[in-house]
């Protein structure tokens, strides 16, 4: 099993036309994800290079293609109104990899996705590497390579990721791979401040999901997050949860690359969230290195 | 983006909140005119006179002076501008001061906070008020959380006339002063999402003595600090112009030419890295290993060889560099580009000091090849087979290493 997305799951890309959008829907078919279509406006009618129908609006999409789920690469300035449209338009998983965009912006979005018709409606991202189901679906810019299904994994356990930080996600991956451990399903929530999905949302569904046996969680400077997550975790995670943050050298006041990442006014330190996430029971991951590790020695490998 | 207070203070006035007179001088003697201006229009008789740096604390560091007269502006401003200010936010080498602002003193009755940021936890902006104005808000914060009043608004509607008497009472204001601070309030959530602001903060927001004018007393803005959301200003162009490149480290400034994220630290090993979270893990990678990183470096997914080598220059100008650290795991970053950028840069730039690569991800087994190569051409390149391995080698070849 996975959350949120898997074999059956179609795809459209909002913004497929522009550098981004093309290459990595590619990247994403020849993964074997269901790309079904893309969206920019006044390209409907076209085709993409790998044949994919393209359309003028996400509604339209929709109802051609019966797509759930859109990937969007759409450029800082308009990514919030990609976002709305999607929603409007029924798609109930939004993956936002832009990075860039307006907090504002984003203020804003919420505010909408907050409103009831939008219930059912899912938001990850902005600035994220996207989510993965190994062996079935990827969407978004991570190396596929790396991941590991839980059907080959050679320890025979697999494990949930979930993420701030994109190639530190990869790190995390590719050391669980590299001994034997799976992963159910990998998700980059994104570095900005104001994003969709958080930690505490994907872990509700990681820990309910069967054949998730473990889960890794890489958070960050910045914000409180991860100590809203350690108290989702004390009361209510039954499997072992490995944690890293990164940023413990970072020093205060200062944007560490990510517009979510900087300790301010006290808060948002690397050290107080460690503190709270090995109170919640998490098995600490002292260093970048020992993710897999940690992992693996968590899961009684 | 940070701007100075005098621009915040313009930026306060033109959206119509009251503050004092002030003078903008760039000199000793230019700050003395403008004490016996503010004394010929206002009648001025005291006058703060401040130094115009972003780094906060200025106070501290003996960057703010009270004056009583013109000969004491003038004395006041050239011990100012006369060496770096240091304070609890600056470097121990502390920043240049170029610019001062002469201020009008202002009789105060009583100090307040007001304050306006995104808040994270609802992804709302959010109106901060404090009746403890006047010295450091997150002080207040954390010990009295209690005299703190945060009120959610929406970004799309704006701050409405009812949450702004709601925070005026609350942070205690009474009779007129409850308008006054009202219009202040609303002024300063119009500011604040029409220029993209990511922090507003009026510290000291103050209510003067009662005067025939001004029964309750008047409400006056005494200082401000803006700062705007980077991501924001293509769509802010004459807030780009505030910006004083002479706040940043001319490396700093570099890399933002060449789009790259870079902060200067203090350490001796450069790092170089794509993705933020990876940078920063590195860094803490660095500091497990007995190292001190020199930098915050994310090239990011899209650097083109150029960008990668003016990035090597940018490090190897830091003459506290004593070794390198590349940690790349390809995603849309690709391998075989950064590898390319190492044989360039060691052409163009040489490579004097240990260099410690790691490769991992996309496109990685030609840029294997690539490094491979160009051995001979660097003798100082180690590969490394993973980041612990990369951490330990680059540690150990300039004797800081210690075992993890």
């Amino acid at each position: 099993m996975s959350i949120l997305v898997d074999k059956n799951t179609k795809v459209i890309c909002q913004g497929i036309t522009g550098s981004a959008g093309a290459f990595h829907t590619k990247g994403c078919l020849e993964y074997g994800t269901q790309m079904v279509g893309g969206v920019t406006p006044n390209k409907g009618g076209q085709k993409d290079p790998n044949g994919l129908p393209i359309f003028n609006t996400v509604s339209e999409a929709v109802a051609s293609t019966g797509a759930t789920v859109s990937m969007i690469f759409v450029p800082p300035p308009f990514a919030a109104d990609a976002i709305l449209e999607a929603a409007d338009a029924g798609i109930t998983l939004i993956v936002c990899i832009t990075e860039g965009i307006p907090v504002l912006d984003m203020c804003k979005v919420s505010e909408v996705l907050a409103q009831p018709r939008y219930r059912g409606v899912r938001l990850i991202g902005p600035n994220c590497p996207g989510v993965i189901t190994p062996g079935e679906c990827k969407i978004g810019i991570m190396p596929g390579y790396i991941h590991k299904k839980p059907a080959d994994a050679e320890a025979k356990r697999s494990v949930g990721i979930i993420s701030r930080s994109g190639t530190l996600t990869y790190e995390a991956v590719w050391q669980c791979s590299s001994r034997g451990i799976g992963q159910t399903t990998c998700v980059g929530i994104g570095g900005d401040p104001v994003r969709g999905m958080n930690f505490v949302d994907v872990l509700v569904m990681m820990n309910a999901d069967p054949e998730t046996d473990g889960i890794v969680m890489i958070g960050e400077i910045g914000g409180t997050d991860e100590e809203a997550a350690a108290e989702f975790i004390k009361s209510h995670v039954t499997k072992p949860v490995t944690a890293f943050i990164a940023g413990r050298t970072a020093p205060p006041g200062r944007r560490m690359g990510h517009a979510g990442a900087i300790i301010s006014g006290g808060e948002g330190g690397a050290e107080s969230k460690l503190d709270t996430l090995r109170d919640a029971g998490c098995h600490i991951a002292e260093s970048p290195a020992d993710l897999g590790s940690t992992m693996a020695a968590a899961l009684g490998l | 983006m940070k701007i100075h207070e005098y621009q915040a203070r313009e930026l306060l006035e033109n959206a119509g909140i009251a503050v004092p007179p002030a003078i903008v001088a760039n000199n000793a003697s230019e700050a003395k005119h403008a004490f016996d201006e503010l004394a010929k229009r206002y009648g001025t008789k005291l006058a703060v006179v401040k130094a115009q740096v972003h780094a906060g604390g200025r106070g501290k560091g003996g960057g703010v002076k009270l004056v009583k007269s013109a000969d004491a502006c003038e004395e006041a401003a050239a011990t100012i501008l006369s060496k770096p200010l240091v304070t609890p936010q600056t470097t121990a080498e502390g920043v240049p001061v170029t610019k001062l602002l002469v201020a009008a003193g202002v009789d105060i009755a009583k100090e307040y906070y007001l304050g306006m940021a995104v808040d994270r936890k609802t992804g709302r902006p959010v109106l901060i008020g404090s009746s403890e104005g006047g010295m450091d808000i997150e002080e207040v914060a954390a010990k009295t959380p209690e005299l703190i009043i945060r009120e959610p608004l929406s970004a799309e509607a704006g701050l409405h006339a009812y949450q702004a008497r709601k925070v005026a009472y609350a942070m205690g204001f009474t009779g007129q002063q409850v308008r006054l601070a009202g219009k202040i309030m609303h002024q300063l959530a119009k500011l604040f999402l029409q220029t993209d602001a990511s922090l507003v903060e009026i510290n000291p927001l103050v209510v003067t003595p009662a005067t025939e004018e001004h029964p309750d007393g008047n409400v006056l803005a005494i200082d401000a600090k803006i700062e705007f959301d980077e991501n924001a200003m293509f769509r802010q162009k004459a807030l780009t112009d505030m910006h004083d490149p002479a706040e940043e480290p001319e490396s700093e400034r570099r890399a933002k030419r060449f789009n790259l994220s870079y902060i200067q630290l203090d350490g001796s090993i450069g790092c170089l890295v794509n993705g933020a979270g990876l940078a920063m893990a590195t860094m803490d990678l660095i500091k497990l290993h007995g190292g001190e990183p020199a930098n915050f470096l994310d090239v990011g997914g899209s650097a083109t060889e150029e960008a990668v080598t003016e990035a090597f220059r940018i490090i190897l100008d830091d003459p506290n560099v004593k070794g390198v650290l590349v940690n790349i795991f390809g995603g849309i970053a690709k391998c075989d580009t950064i590898a390319n950028a190492i044989v360039a840069a060691a052409k163009q730039v040489g490579f004097e000091i240990p260099l410690v690569v790691r490769l991992e991800g996309t496109n990685v087994e030609p840029a294997r090849k690539i490094l491979d190569a160009a051995r001979e051409q660097i003798p100082m390149l180690t590969t490394a087979s993973d980041l612990a391995d990369g951490a330990a080698k680059i540690t150990d070849k300039i004797g800081v290493g210690t075992a993890v």
